[in-house]
């Protein structure tokens, strides 16, 4: 996805994982993760660096769908599309 | 004829061969589980933290996470505020020169008399990075399994008594982290 499909992509929640590092937003990824439907979408903002490359990993891994990344003043805001549960 | 009974005898060979194929990869499949096996024997502040990283970043992938704790490694599970009885000199000895919980670990290097451990502290507090307190408690949230090696702890003298509260902790020998580990796809050892 571009970067401008990004900005204007509408999310289902955001998880604001500013205040934590790694693995914290990680680790708030997994707990939100649960609460949204197949198919939807969810924001992370991450300023930690190392987040930037965990979650499409962990996305890769768990069957969702990673789309991109936009680096925003201090922080990245991170989207992903819920997969299948198993 | 015979070229028939020749395909017919080739096809039961390969019927075989591929039984014996599906055999073998469903061994496979089932003796690898996505499970992450650790054997944890150090009791530095530094390492206990890279397991508790690394078991919390595993589990939040669902990776089932068992951590075996051994030797030194038991001083990051005791509780301060327990004091069993019963102990006899060397065990008493042991516990008064081992650090008491996982909040007063020391470092492998740049210990500095307690000033390192300080100052990482301060730092983690800084950027952010969870607390060791913090990370215990998501572990038991994430049902992280804490396994003690009762040989090491009858060793130096510890007691069940004076561990900490944890939903997943179990006792245990070995030959369970054996197991365990052979059937993780993941083994570490700290």
């Amino acid at each position: 996805m571009t970067q401008e499909e990004l900005k204007s992509i509408e999310v289902a929640k955001t998880v604001d994982a500013r205040g934590t590092a790694c693995p914290g937003p990680l680790l708030e990824a997994k707990k939100a993760v649960g609460t949204i439907e197949e198919g939807e979408i969810m924001e992370i903002l991450s300023a930690d660096e190392g987040t930037k490359v965990d979650i499409p990993k962990w996305c890769n891994k768990q069957g969702h769908e990673y789309l991109g990344t936009v680096e925003e003043n201090g922080y990245f805001k991170i989207y992903m599309k819920k997969g299948e549960e198993e | 004829m015979m070229q028939e009974e020749q395909l017919q005898n080739q096809i039961a060979e390969l019927l075989k061969q591929v039984e014996k194929l599906t055999k073998s990869v469903t061994k496979l499949k089932s003796s690898r589980k996505d499970q992450l096996s650790i054997a944890c024997v150090s009791g530095d502040m530094d390492k206990i933290l890279a397991t508790m990283i690394i078991s919390l970043a595993a589990a939040a992938m669902d990776t089932k996470v068992k951590i075996f704790f051994s030797f030194w490694g038991l001083s990051a599970l005791r509780d301060p505020k327990k004091n069993p009885k019963g102990k006899d000199i060397i065990s008493k000895m042991f516990g008064i020169m081992l650090p008491k919980s996982k909040n007063s670990l020391k470092l492998s290097k740049m210990n500095m008399g307690g000033m390192g451990p300080a100052m990482i502290k301060f730092l983690m507090k800084k950027k952010n990075v969870l607390s060791l307190d913090e990370m215990f408690k998501q572990a038991a949230e994430l049902g992280i399994e804490f396994i003690v090696c009762e040989m090491s702890m009858d060793l130096m003298g510890f007691k069940k008594e004076e561990m900490i509260e944890y939903p997943h902790l179990s006792y245990a020998g070995a030959a369970t982290f054996v197991a365990d580990a052979g059937e993780s796809s993941i083994q570490l050892f700290i």
